[in-house]
């Protein structure tokens, strides 16, 4: 049996030297195949009697066994070594940029109206719109503005050549009018009109061009009206809304008297950073107040069962405090180097 | 206005100090804008006189002076002044005295000669810019008193910016009044006594235009000398209040107004001829203002006139010709109530303001003109000399305004404001105002003073009890409601969503002027006739837009000027055209659209791409995406903006809903823009709609894919191509998608390749062959049929 254990360990130093799939299945072929030296041991069994045979046999077959299990072994390392080349000859530079289409974003005045929407539908706002060319009746008149009002002169207003009493809106208070007047014919047939809370954001136009000034720019109003809506929940509205927009407690808000028609009490809203590069510096930021009856009764409403607030803000001036931005006039250059800080 | 805190104070003295009651007229809506020291800090500075003054022995342009600073001893001070002469009284600096800017006096010796302290000019007390040489101090100043009393320095500028509703503020009487209704001081105003008349010269006065001016007085003061100064305190009071002095007449006209709050005016009255009287101008009247500006006035102007003509605008500026001079004698005074509607934008209209006007349009006190005319009178016998007359006056009491009584109901005013009040705070806030208060039970009456203009309804009432009270005390409530969730259409997307959309394929937001050049509508829209401004800024804003693409193309002009080399933008806005159905507003359309914009290289420059030109099919590309789930067409047409064989108008659903192109060659040349821009524009209504998924069961059974490959003449378009295959599909097809367009070797050069990979799938079974070859062969024999097409082999 000694040439038996020679024979294995032959037939595992030839698979061990064996450098590719060839050689080892020539060395497999020497011990394995139809001829191979094992096969023929295998063979030449017949010839032995009985119990030779029995003891013969399960020694040949451990052998082969044992050679069989070192071929797969090395058959095994053979296909690892060729995996892992392949892998290390197909590794990537992962510092490399990576490829395609890049983002594009939204205007910074968008992104801050899209958070303003989203802060007020929270206490069930929903968002009108109106028309930019705009009558003067509902730009001013229904709005308590009285006749000769400076306000009203092309000194101030854009008009449109050859079409008396139409305008490009001054602000967004008229979509207050337009609302109302839609809001009490759908409910008329009701008891009691549900609650109008709404908020009208858009592009209002003055004849202003300067630093600070641009003829085209962003007003968001709001508007609540119910049977008891007041001053107080006013302040309550715009204060809790600042402390959300500017996300901070460190935020003190007041209420200035102020004038306007359609409006009283009347308020000017000015807000002070309690940090920060502004800090200490009163900012206006809205003119407010409590909706003019007139103007409740323009709007169809009843101003005896219902009272309302209504607020009028800067969109383009919060965009500006929120950002850091310093020029108003940047927003409507639509430089990409400074729209794109925005994504 | 701008005002003195110091004159207001001789009127009402809260326990306040400045910044206090700065915060408190701010809060009462008299926004404090500034408020501004009239000195900066300084300490140590007496009045001196210089008893004598020598020239330095070893330098020529110093002097040593003794000087007399009301110590007892005198004191050697060396000074540079020019004009440091003996006799003259300034300020002087003592030893230990701090000056502007912490520059501290010690005792030194210049050249040789001891120095104990330093005589001071304007510029070195920080009070002006005056550096030519001392200070010059006027002869009665005390000796050794504190600078900082003497010319009143220790005085702060206000300057508040009033709403036009509060002109009864616009004086210092008017001021101190609310001082007194917020803190409860007492307001002391001047005691105005009449000043008899020692003669009876008169003019008559004559009314015209009572809805103009219901009331006027007027009264001759005879044997003046205009040439006298008005007094320093009076001088230095209206230069604290930003009114330069011109003369003792003008100084006293402006005086009386800023302290009772009544516009006056002195006319030469050697220069008038027969009555003044109040009418409305009517043609051929013509005037020559003070400030030298002739005009012709309409018949909506109100004029003083005489018998010879118009002599001033009412209420907003006199005449030239009538103005009181060096040479004035005796002048005609003027003190009048002109109506608010009657004076109101007339001195704009014209071009100019001035404080009359400012002052009458938004509303003067009616029941002020008598006693402004006696305290006028008074200051100016008292400055000029001279005889006052009788007052002679003309009104008509009926075209006055009214003050009728007013109530406001206390459950009103706590349901307005939301603070609870009770009828006695009312009475009291009210009372505060200087206004008789009634009370009946929950209702309280007022009767509102003449100088309120602006108490007409309980809400003006409701605002004052929450103005007295104080914005600041009124809680902020948080916001109680009935809650109801918002409607939510599924099969609406809202401009939020769009943008995302847009954003997320590589467009960047822009947001342009809604008014544009004449010349965008008439290249890119073929408008002729657009929309016009009547009052534009500039002309390249002077029409609206009625499309987005011009606006997008002058960002790209922006930006390509700043070496971008790639631009994608978008914007979602209105646009404007004449439409006699229009709605809401009559005449006009104003649709909101969506456009976007592409130039430069389909994707930035990166590693491992080629670059290539963006074109028409890239944006088509974002279309799709954008409508996914609509059903689109792209038809062939014509647009002034575009290339007319690159561009297309797209439709959604069967309706036009916008275009798509190249932007056309010659505007590519006219606006410089090297290569043709790629845009396209949809009304943003249309496209933001989109439909409900409906649900269909995915089939079990296996899918039969087929590649045809279609040789059709060059001309035929692809889509009607695909149309007419998907007309010809059998129930069992699930798709069919246009994969490769070849045109080139193995093709007849007019024809070219169309192929296409369909999908057939049934639900219920596995599909055979046989089936698959015969719709296969429908498609091919109907596509033969219609464009004699042939299958490629």
């Amino acid at each position: 049996m000694d040439h038996l254990e020679q024979l294995v360990s032959q037939a595992l130093a030839e698979f061990s030297a064996a450098l590719d799939a060839n050689a080892l299945e020539q060395a497999k072929a020497k011990y394995l195949g139809k001829s191979g030296s094992l096969t023929d041991l295998l063979k030449g069994l017949g010839k032995m009697d009985a119990d030779a045979r029995k003891e013969a046999g399960a020694a040949i077959n451990r052998a082969k066994s044992t050679v069989e299990q070192a071929l797969e072994a090395r058959r095994e390392a053979m296909r690892n070594a060729a995996l892992a080349q392949q892998l290390a000859a197909e590794a990537l530079d992962v510092t490399l940029p990576g490829r395609g289409r890049g983002n594009g974003g939204l205007h910074p005045v968008t992104r801050t109206l899209d958070r303003i929407e989203q802060l007020f539908a929270g206490i069930g706002f929903s968002v009108a719109d109106g028309p930019e060319i705009e009558a003067d009746w509902f730009n001013f008149t229904a709005l308590n503005t009285p006749e000769n009002h400076p306000a009203r002169s092309m000194h101030d207003t854009f008009y449109l050549q050859d079409a008396p009493g139409v305008l490009l809106r001054t602000h967004t208070s008229p979509v207050q009018i337009r609302y109302m007047k839609d809001h009490v014919e759908k409910h008329a047939d009701c008891a009691a009109m549900p609650e109008i809370r709404i908020i009208a954001p858009g592009r209002v136009y003055r004849v202003d061009y300067d630093a600070t000034h641009s003829p085209m720019f962003h007003q968001i109003e709001g508007l609540w009206v119910g049977e008891r809506v007041s001053f107080a929940d006013l302040k309550g509205v715009i204060a809790e809304f600042l402390r959300r927009f500017f996300e901070t407690d460190e935020l003190q808000v007041r209420f200035r008297p102020s004038f306007f028609p359609f409006t009283e009490p009347s308020a000017e809203i000015d807000f002070a950073f309690m940090s920060g590069p502004n800090k200490g510096k009163w900012l206006e930021i809205a003119g407010c107040g409590v909706v003019h009856p007139a103007v409740l009764r323009n709007g169809g409403i009843d101003p005896e069962r219902y009272t309302g607030f209504a607020f009028g803000m800067g969109l383009d001036r919060l965009t500006m405090l929120r950002y850091g931005v310093d020029d108003l006039r940047l927003f409507f250059e639509n430089d990409l180097r400074f729209l794109s800080q925005f994504r | 206005m701008q005002f003195s805190e110091h004159w207001l104070r001789s009127l009402v003295n809260p326990a306040l100090d400045s910044a206090a009651l700065g915060h408190l007229l701010t809060m009462a809506g008299l926004e404090v804008e500034d408020a501004e020291p009239v000195a900066p800090a300084f300490s140590g500075v007496v009045v001196a006189q210089i008893l004598e003054a020598q020239t330095h022995p070893n330098a020529d342009r110093l002097r040593v002076c003794r000087v007399d600073v009301g110590a007892g001893e005198s004191l050697q001070i060396v000074c540079g002044a020019p004009n440091a002469a003996a006799g003259m009284k300034v300020p002087c600096a003592l030893v230990g005295a701090v000056l502007p800017g912490g520059f501290e006096i010690k005792a030194a010796k210049l050249r040789g000669v001891e120095s104990f302290g330093m005589l001071c000019s304007a510029k070195e007390l920080g009070i002006s810019d005056e550096s030519a040489g001392l200070l010059a101090l006027p002869a009665d100043f005390v000796v050794g008193s504190s600078l900082r009393d003497a010319l009143l320095l220790d005085d702060t500028l206000f300057t508040i910016k009033l709403t036009p509703n509060r002109p009864d503020c616009l004086s210092l009487n008017g001021v101190a009044r609310e001082v007194a209704a917020l803190t409860g001081t007492p307001f002391a105003p001047q005691t105005v006594a009449p000043v008899p008349a020692v003669h009876a010269e008169s003019r008559r006065v004559e009314l015209d235009a009572v809805d103009g001016c219901p009331r006027y007085f007027g009264r001759i003061l005879r044997n003046l000398d205009p040439t006298r100064a008005a007094p320093d305190w009076m001088k230095q009071r209206l230069e604290r209040c930003g009114v330069r002095s011109i003369s003792a007449i003008v100084d006293v006209t402006n005086y009386v107004m800023l302290e009772l709050g009544q516009p006056l005016h002195a006319f030469d009255n050697d220069r008038l001829k027969g009555a003044v009287r109040v009418r409305w101008a009517s043609p051929g009247d013509k005037l020559v203002l003070l400030n030298g500006q002739e005009l012709e006035p309409d018949s909506r102007t109100l004029l003083i006139a005489d018998d010879a003509g118009p002599l001033a605008l009412a209420g907003v500026m006199g005449g030239e010709a009538s103005g009181v001079t060096d040479s004035t004698r005796s002048v005609f005074l003027e003190s009048a109530f002109f109506q608010p509607d009657a004076i109101v934008g007339r001195a704009r209209q014209y071009g100019f303001t001035s404080d009359a006007s400012h002052r009458f349009e938004r509303g003067v006190d009616f029941e002020l003109p008598g006693c402004a005319i006696e305290r006028a009178t008074e200051l100016i016998l008292s400055i000029c000399g001279g005889e006052a007359g009788p007052v002679v006056g003309a009104e008509s009491t009926t075209d006055l305004p009214r003050r009728p009584p007013l109530s406001v109901r206390v459950d009103r005013a706590v349901q307005v404001i939301g603070v609870p009040f009770s009828a006695d705070e009312i009475v009291a806030i009210l009372g505060r105002l200087g206004m008789p208060v009634e009370t009946d039970g929950q209702l309280v009456t007022v009767t509102p003073p003449s100088y309120r203009f602006d108490l007409q309804i309980e809400e003006d009432l409701i605002e004052e009890i929450a103005r007295i009270r104080g914005y600041e005390s009124i809680p902020e409530k948080a916001p109680q409601g009935v809650l109801r969730m918002p409607a939510l259409p599924e099969r609406k997307r809202g401009a939020a969503s769009m943008r995302r959309a847009l954003a997320a394929r590589e467009f960047q937001e822009v947001i342009n002027y809604a008014f544009i050049e004449e010349a965008w509508e008439r290249d890119f829209c073929g408008n002729h006739d657009p929309i016009r401004l009547a009052n534009p800024i500039a002309s390249q804003m002077s029409v609206m837009r009625s499309s987005l693409i011009g606006g997008l193309i002058g960002t790209l002009m922006v930006n390509q000027r700043r070496r971008t080399n790639r631009v994608r933008i978008f914007e979602i806005g209105r646009c404007f055209a004449r439409d006699p159905s229009g709605y809401p507003v009559a005449g006009y359309n104003q649709p909101v659209k969506l456009a976007a914009l592409a130039w430069g290289a389909s994707e930035a420059e990166q590693w491992g791409v080629a670059t290539r030109r963006v074109d028409f099919y890239d944006l088509k590309a974002d279309i799709e995406a954008l409508l996914d789930g609509r059903t689109l067409e792209f038809a062939r047409a014509d647009h002034p903006a575009l290339h007319p064989g690159r561009a297309a108008s797209v439709l959604c659903d069967g309706v036009s809903v916008g275009w798509i192109g190249e932007l056309h060659p010659s505007w590519v040349q006219k606006y410089e823009l090297g290569v043709a821009p790629i845009a396209f524009e949809l009304d943003f209504e249309a496209v933001a709609l989109r439909p409900m998924p409906v649900f269909a069961a995915p089939s079990k059974f296996p899918p039969m894919l087929r590649d045809i490959a279609l040789v059709v003449p060059v001309g035929v378009n692809a889509g009607e191509l695909l149309k007419v295959l998907q007309e010809a599909q059998a129930p069992i097809t699930q798709a069919i998608e246009l994969f490769d367009v070849y045109q080139g070797k193995g093709v007849d050069p007019d024809r070219k390749s169309v192929a296409f990979r369909i999908r057939f799938q049934h639900t219920d079974r596995t599909l055979e062959d046989a089936e698959v070859d015969a719709a296969i062969n429908v498609l091919v024999g109907r596509a033969a049929e219609r464009f004699g097409a042939q299958l490629r082999s």
